[in-house]
């Protein structure tokens, strides 16, 4: 049994050594792998605010993936054009500055998931998971039939957004940047879950009525939480983006909603470093049973059923002492 | 332009109809036995495969429908005995997470036995071609032999709940499954029956529909998706709702991408068609919307 904290720092420091070692030994794909595991621990880390401290299962969380997707789309799209994105009475225009990207991607993101919330935390248990579902499929629909921004193909992005005196288009490059956002991201949760919101977040979750007769508004709460959630799986889905230079209707799928939740599982529901150990493993199977089979998903499904059924706490739960309290 | 409305009318109960078999299963499985299934789906692929190969086995449509049924239902059983019966006691994150690996498992499994390609099930010549309807309509007999199929399904499940001891047992469970089970109803019986009984549904649905479209791998999720829709709609639980949820759906769905966007070039003109296909094919999600504001728990949903 390891402590959880020894196990996180490990998991840290894992990481950008598995790209350094990647960069030193010239493997620039294995780079361009750990950077889509970074990337996806961001989005499972931004699902986790909702689903492991907030207990709201949300299997929506493709519309902010997908939103912060083709913010990057079609900013970048309309820079690449030298076209406008609205000329009336002010101008909009496209952008290939990613520190843009990444705020519109973050606000459009956290607008929207204002919205899906205010409708569906009306509900709960599994009405919400099934309305969540739904309006993920609403905007599935949406970005199939909007042609303006290649409808069902997607759309590509020739170049990489810039960052301010970096060559994004170098994999280790593109790999600091978001790992560096996945350190910010990471401590922003850790003070989110230890402050006072967090805790309410926390009790809300077990005892929604204790935490209601105290005074707190259990609506407005779930409500914030599942827009910071939002927001960051939105940033999430604009790196994505960047690192395929490429944005598609597959984003906004009930497949990815699927995906972002199987990180937290495997990692462990509720854990900090749960989405990160879950996305860095959830790369990790599709690497090496992708080698062994052109069917890995139906081994992935079998894994999955093993921790869901034996093994609930997910990796970090099962190597370290439960100390978290996230029962 | 009344001739094309009311086949447009028919085409929206047929489409409703058919999510009613879908939704009845999902919502007696999660009544009975508070169970979020997203293997339903997986259900009905399988049915419409189970259907096209026996079809080109042995070339008979009813014996396709049939293995469709069969098929479908012994999958059922199989599954609830070994994996879903586990999660009755689990929280719905791992019902969740478990149905969604068995998708995962049944898609790929379907690939590796029947490839990547489309099947079609083809009509019998008994069941295809159309026929005139009183004042005149010329509509597609399978479509109104579904409708008809569909409607007799439904009186026989509300025949079956309301009339039957099975039925009445359902409905026990529903309400109070530590009581029935002290009265002697073997519990863990009923939950297969009535998990077999929803995925012989699913199944049946499935190979009906498949004729429509062509039998592929992944046809299951967007049904399952709708029929979630119809279940919000309707309130979980309710066979009624269900039903109604199931309409409502199918006629709003159909009525909107026929009239919504020829409304819009009426009112906004030629440039807002595309609006109005937009708008239409969005319209179920904004009616469940609508739905969820004023009723959080359905039409006829008692608790949330």
């Amino acid at each position: 049994m390891i402590a959880s904290k020894y196990l996180n720092a490990g998991v840290f420091i894992v990481i950008p050594f598995v790209a350094i070692l990647a960069y030193f030994s010239d493997e620039p794909f294995l780079i361009t792998l750990t950077t889509k595991a970074v990337i996806f621990a961001i989005a499972g880390i931004g699902l986790n605010i909702a689903l492991g401290y907030g207990g709201l299962i949300s299997l929506g969380h493709a519309v902010f993936f997908g939103l912060g997707g083709y913010a990057m789309g079609i900013l970048a799209s309309h820079a690449q054009s030298n076209v406008p994105i609205y000329d009336g009475l002010f101008l909009i225009e496209g952008t290939k500055s990613m520190i843009i990207i990444w705020l519109v991607a973050m606000l459009v993101s956290g607008l929207f998931a204002l919205l899906i919330g205010l409708l569906s935390l009306r509900t709960s248990g599994v009405y919400f998971i099934m309305v969540t579902l739904a309006f993920g499929e609403m905007f599935y629909y949406f970005s199939i039939s909007w042609p303006a921004y290649g409808g069902e193909d997607g759309l590509l992005i020739y170049v990489r957004n810039n960052f301010s005196g970096l060559n994004t288009l170098d994999p280790i490059q593109f790999f600091s940047i978001t790992f560096s956002l996945l350190a910010i991201t990471l401590l922003f949760t850790y003070f989110l879950k230890n402050s006072f919101f967090g805790l309410v977040l926390n009790a809300i979750r077990q005892t929604p009525d204790r935490v209601e007769t105290v005074g707190i508004n259990l609506f407005k709460s779930r409500l914030i939480a599942f827009v910071i959630s939002g927001m960051i799986t939105g940033l999430a889905g604009a790196l994505f983006a960047d690192l395929n230079r490429f944005v598609s209707p597959t984003m906004f799928s009930w497949q990815t909603s699927g995906e972002i939740m199987v990180f937290i599982i495997l990692g462990g529901v509720g854990r900090l470093f749960g989405p990160v150990v879950g996305a860095c493993l959830f790369i990790l199977l599709e690497y090496l049973l992708d080698g062994v089979s052109e069917f890995w998903h139906i081994y992935l499904g079998l894994i999955l059923l093993f921790v869901v059924l034996i093994a609930k706490n997910g990796v970090i739960g099962s190597l370290s002492r439960r100390e978290t309290s996230n029962d | 332009m009344s001739i094309l409305f009311i086949e447009q009318l028919l085409n929206g109960l047929q489409l409703g109809v058919m999510l009613f078999l879908m939704a009845a299963g999902l919502t007696l499985v999660f009544g009975v036995m508070g169970l979020i299934n997203l293997a339903h789906g997986s259900l009905y692929m399988i049915g419409a495969f189970a259907a096209a190969f026996t079809a080109e086995l042995t070339g008979s449509f009813l014996l396709a429908i049939l293995a469709s049924i069969v098929a479908a239902a012994v999958v059922g059983m199989i599954m609830e005995v070994l994996i879903i019966r586990r999660l009755y006691n689990k929280d719905h994150l791992s019902q969740v997470l478990a149905t969604f690996a068995l998708i995962l498992i049944f898609s790929e499994g379907t690939r590796m036995i029947f490839g990547s390609f489309p099947l079609y099930l083809s009509l019998p010549d008994y069941l295809s071609g159309s026929v005139i309807l009183p004042g005149g309509i010329q509509y597609a007999f399978y479509r109104l032999v579904l409708i008809g199929v569909g409607l007799v399904v439904a009186l026989g499940l509300y025949l079956l709940i309301n009339r039957t001891r099975l039925g009445l047992q359902i409905q026990a469970g529903e309400s109070d499954r530590e009581m029935i089970a002290a009265l002697g109803v073997n519990i863990s019986t009923l939950y297969t029956i009535v998990f077999a009984l929803g995925a012989a549904l699913a199944g049946f649905s499935g190979a009906l529909v498949g004729v429509l479209q062509s039998v592929q791998v992944g046809m299951g999720e967007p049904v399952l998706i709708l029929a979630f829709v119809v279940i919000v709609i309707g309130g979980i639980g309710s066979i009624k709702g269900a039903f109604i949820g199931a309409i409502l759906v199918g006629m709003t769905d159909t009525m909107g991408s026929f009239l919504i966007p020829d409304m819009f070039v009426y009112v906004f003109g030629a440039g807002a068609k595309f609006a109005g296909t937009i708008i239409a094919s969005m319209l179920i999600y904004i009616l469940m919307a609508i739905i969820l504001l004023f009723k959080p728990s359905g039409l006829y949903g008692g608790k949330s």
